[in-house]
C-alpha cells in the first residue's frame, strides 16, 4: 500500500533507530502528542528500538480521553429524552461519564447511534423531521472542520432539528500549559501530524521561541515516528529549538485553509475543561452566537454539563506525561479493558489501553 | 385481507398475498403450507416423504458423525459476496469441516419478521440452495416462525448440520504440538469489512466482497494429501486472532505469528486503516487456520495455495511461557494477542 508499506519496513525502521543511537549523547525526554502515535509506538515496539537514553512520554492528544465526563453525562441525559437521537463517533460510545456510557444508555432504551461523520447526523436530521438529532462533537483540530460543515449544511438546508453538543479542543494551548507547569519533563515534542494537516504549523513557532524546545510535526507509521524522533534528537543535541516537518507527504505549513475557514466561521475560541487535566484557557471551541440554534445546550436548557468529580484514576497524570500507565497501582488488575476506571483505558487511542493491549509480552524481535 | 371465492357466509380464510410475510405464514395453516410449497420446497428440493414426517431420515454412515448448530443474525441481510442464506449454509458446513467432517445434511429454521418481502425470502432460499449444492450437502428439514413487525430484523436463520468424519486422525486443539506450523488458508478480513461497508454505506473502491465459501474442499485436500493435520479452526467472529488464542488456550501452548506474513488484501487493509480496525480481529466466512506438523508445513501450504494463492505459513507453536496464549512479532518487539473487548468500533480520527 503506497505511503504505508514503505513506512512499516522493518529494515528501514532499524536503520533510523541506528541513526538515533549514533546521534544521541545524553538522556532526552520527548513527548508524542497524539494517542494514535502512542498506539503505533507501543503496537510496533518503537520504544524498544530506541537507546535507553531516550524516554518517550505520552501526551494529551487522545480526543476521547480528554472529553470531560460531564459532557458524556449531558449526552446520556439528552439521549434518554424520547424525541432525541444522539449520534457520535464509534469509540466515543464506550467512554464512561460519571454514571454511564452512551452504550449503557442505549441498553436502557436511549436512541444512540454511531456515525462516521457529523454530516451523517445532518442526513439523519433531514430524514427524521419529527426527531431532535444531537451530535456529540468531540475531538481536536482534525474533527472540528466536519462539525463546522455539519452546522453550515444544517443551516443551508433550514433544518431546525439538528444541534451539536460541542466539546472540541485545540492542541497548542495544551502544549503551552504542559510546558509552563513546573513539574514538566518534556524536552521535545512530536506534534500530531493529522492535526497539523488541518491547522498547519504556523502557530507552533511561538512555542520553541518561548520555551526553547523543539517541535517536529510527525506522522503515525513506525518510520514516521522514528524519523520524527531522529529530527527531534538532532535539534536537542545541537541545542536548537525549531519547528520541523517530518510528515511532508501530508502536512503543509499553512494547513488546510478551507477547513480552517469553516471552523472560524462556526466556532469561537474559549476556555475548556479537559478530562483529567482541568481548565485550559483558549483551548476549546464554542458555537458562535449566530449559530445558537444549533447549540444543544442552548436548545435543551434543562441539560447541564456537570463538573468533574474526584476519581482514583490517574489518567490526568498520564495525559500530562507525569507518569506512565503501568505506574498506576490499579493498572492491569483493578483497571482493565474489560473494567476500565478511566478514559485512557477505555479509548481506542488511550495510553493505558495501548499499554494493556500491547505491552503484556516483552522481548525484542 | 382477501377471502376465498365462494366462501361467503363462512369464516374468511386468508389467502397468500405473495408479496409480504404475514403473521399467518407462521401459523401452521394454509399460508404456511403455501409458503413451503412456493418458497422452500422448490428451492430445497425436499422429498414428499420428508414433508410427511417430523424428522428426516438421512441414511447410515460407517464413519464417526459430527454435529453442529448455529444461528445467523446479520445486517444487512444482503452484502457483496453473499447474504444471510449463504452465510448460514457455509457457516454450518465449515463448522463441520473444522472437525474434518464432510457435511451430509442441514436443517434450517427461519424466524421472519411480519412484512418481510417474499421476493427477498426467495432470494435468500435460492442462495441457500446454490450454497448447499456447491458444498455438496442436502437441506432436509426446516421450520418457519413469523414474529410481529418490529420484533425481529428481517430474517434470522438457525441451522444445524450433521457430517461424517472420514479421517481416522483426530483433528482438535488438544492434538497441537510444540513445533507445529500455523497456516492461514487465504487473506483475512474480507467478510467483516464487506458487511461493515454495506451496513454503513461506506462505498470503498474497489468494493470489498465477503469471502463466504465452503471450506471442506481445501480441508479434504489436506487430509487426502496425507498432511499430519492437528487442528483446524475457521476464523469467523473474532477473526484470526481469536481463533489462535482459543487454540493456544485449549492446547496449553503458545502460538507465535509474524505480522509481515499475514495475508491481507489491499482494499481490506485500506478500509481497516481508515477505520482504525485491526484486520486480525475482523470476521471471515471462508478462511481457516490449520495447525500442521512442522515437517508437513511446506507441503500443506502448497496444497492450500491450489485453492487460494494467498494461503501462508504465518507462525509456529511454541512452549507455554506463562505470560500469554498467542503473540505477534512486529517491527520492534513481540506483543501479546488478546481477546477483543466487545465490538471493534471505528476510531474518531
Amino acid at each position: 500500500m503506497r505511503f504505508v508499506d514503505e513506512f512499516r519496513d522493518p529494515d528501514g525502521a532499524r536503520s533510523v533507530a541506528e541513526a538515533i543511537a549514533a546521534t544521541v549523547t545524553r538522556p532526552w525526554t520527548i513527548m508524542e502528542i497524539c494517542g494514535g502515535q502512542t498506539h503505533a509506538i507501543v503496537r510496533y515496539g518503537i520504544d524498544h528500538m530506541l537507546p535507553d537514553t531516550i524516554s518517550l512520554l505520552h501526551g494529551p492528544g487522545c480526543p476521547v480521553c480528554v472529553t470531560p465526563a460531564g459532557i458524556i453525562d449531558a449526552a446520556c441525559t439528552l439521549a434518554s429524552q424520547p424525541e432525541v437521537i444522539l449520534c457520535s463517533f464509534g469509540d466515543m460510545l464506550r467512554v464512561p461519564g460519571h454514571e454511564q456510557s452512551l452504550l449503557t444508555a442505549r441498553t436502557g432504551g436511549a436512541d444512540v447511534r454511531m456515525v462516521y461523520s457529523p454530516l451523517d447526523a445532518v442526513t439523519l436530521a433531514r430524514e427524521n423531521p419529527t426527531r431532535e438529532i444531537v451530535f456529540l462533537a468531540i475531538g481536536f483540530e482534525t474533527t472540528a472542520p466536519t462539525s463546522a460543515m455539519a452546522v453550515l449544511h444544517a443551516e443551508r438546508d433550514g433544518l431546525t432539528n439538528f444541534s451539536l453538543l460541542s466539546s472540541h479542543v485545540l492542541v497548542p494551548p495544551a502544549m503551552r500549559q504542559l510546558l509552563a507547569d513546573p513539574t514538566n519533563k518534556v524536552q521535545g515534542f512530536l506534534a500530531a501530524g493529522h492535526v497539523c494537516a488541518v491547522s498547519g504549523y504556523r502557530d507552533y513557532h511561538a512555542i520553541p521561541q518561548r520555551f526553547g524546545i523543539p517541535i517536529v510535526v510527525t506522522g503515525f507509521e513506525p518510520l514516521d515516528i522514528l524519523q520524527g524522533i531522529l529530527l527531534c534528537v538532532r535539534q536537542l543535541e545541537e541545542n536548537r529549538a525549531d519547528v520541523e516537518n517530518q510528515y511532508r507527504r501530508a502536512v503543509r505549513h499553512t494547513g488546510n485553509r478551507y477547513a480552517q475557514a469553516a471552523v472560524e466561521q462556526v466556532f469561537k475560541v474559549q476556555g475548556q475543561a479537559w478530562r483529567g487535566i482541568g481548565w485550559i484557557e483558549d483551548s476549546g471551541l464554542a458555537l458562535r452566537s449566530r449559530f445558537a440554534l444549533f447549540d444543544a445546550l442552548n436548545r435543551f436548557t434543562e441539560v447541564h454539563v456537570s463538573p468533574e468529580r474526584e476519581t482514583a484514576c490517574i489518567s490526568g497524570e498520564v495525559l500530562r506525561g507525569v507518569c506512565k500507565p503501568d505506574d498506576c497501582p490499579m493498572f492491569g488488575n483493578l483497571c482493565t479493558l474489560e473494567h476500565p476506571l478511566g478514559a485512557t483505558m477505555v479509548s481506542s487511542e488511550g495510553a493505558c489501553a495501548a499499554y494493556y493491549r500491547y505491552r503484556r509480552v516483552s522481548g525484542a524481535a | 385481507m382477501m377471502s376465498r371465492p365462494g366462501s361467503h357466509g363462512s369464516c374468511p380464510v386468508p389467502v397468500h398475498s405473495a408479496e409480504r410475510i404475514e403473521i399467518g405464514h407462521g401459523g401452521g395453516g394454509k399460508l404456511t403450507q403455501r409458503l413451503i410449497d412456493t418458497v422452500f420446497r422448490p428451492a430445497f428440493a425436499v422429498s414428499d416423504e420428508d414433508l410427511t414426517c417430523d424428522s428426516a431420515a438421512i441414511g447410515r454412515s460407517e464413519f464417526e458423525l459430527a454435529f453442529t448448530t448455529d444461528a445467523y443474525v446479520v445486517q444487512p441481510l444482503f452484502f457483496p459476496g453473499g447474504n444471510i442464506g449463504s452465510l448460514a449454509i457455509f457457516g454450518t458446513v465449515n463448522d463441520l469441516a473444522m472437525s474434518g467432517a464432510r457435511a451430509l445434511a442441514i436443517s434450517a429454521a427461519f424466524v421472519i419478521e411480519e412484512g418481510f418481502a417474499v421476493t427477498d425470502l426467495n432470494r435468500i432460499v435460492e442462495t441457500m440452495r446454490d450454497a448447499a449444492s456447491r458444498a455438496g450437502v442436502r437441506i432436509v428439514a426446516g421450520d418457519t416462525k413469523v414474529v410481529e413487525r418490529g420484533k425481529a430484523d428481517g430474517v434470522y436463520i438457525a441451522t444445524s448440520g450433521i457430517g461424517e468424519i472420514g479421517s481416522r486422525a483426530l483433528i482438535r486443539p488438544q492434538e497441537v504440538r510444540v513445533g507445529d506450523a500455523v497456516i492461514v488458508s487465504g487473506d483475512i478480513g474480507r467478510h467483516g469489512m464487506a458487511v461493515m461497508a454495506a451496513r454503513e454505506s461506506l462505498g470503498f473502491e474497489p468494493p470489498i466482497e465477503s469471502d463466504c465459501a465452503p471450506l471442506f474442499g481445501p480441508v479434504s485436500a489436506l487430509i487426502d494429501g496425507g498432511i499430519e493435520l492437528h487442528c483446524l479452526r475457521d476464523c469467523t467472529r473474532g477473526g484470526l486472532a481469536t481463533a489462535l488464542i482459543e487454540i493456544a488456550r485449549c492446547a496449553d501452548v503458545t502460538i507465535a505469528i509474524e505480522q509481515t506474513k499475514i495475508p491481507v488484501s489491499g482494499p481490506v487493509r485500506g478500509a481497516c486503516e481508515i477505520l482504525g480496525i485491526d484486520p486480525l480481529y475482523v470476521a471471515n466466512e471462508g478462511r481457516f487456520t490449520a495447525i500442521v506438523a512442522g515437517g508437513d508445513a511446506e507441503r500443506a501450504l502448497s496444497i492450500l495455495q491450489r485453492h487460494d494463492d494467498a494461503a501462508a505459513i504465518i507462525g509456529m507453536v511454541g512452549e507455554r511461557d506463562g505470560s500469554t496464549d498467542a503473540k505477534i512479532r512486529t517491527i520492534g518487539r513481540t506483543r501479546a494477542l488478546d481477546l477483543q473487548t466487545g465490538e471493534q468500533l471505528p476510531r474518531i480520527c
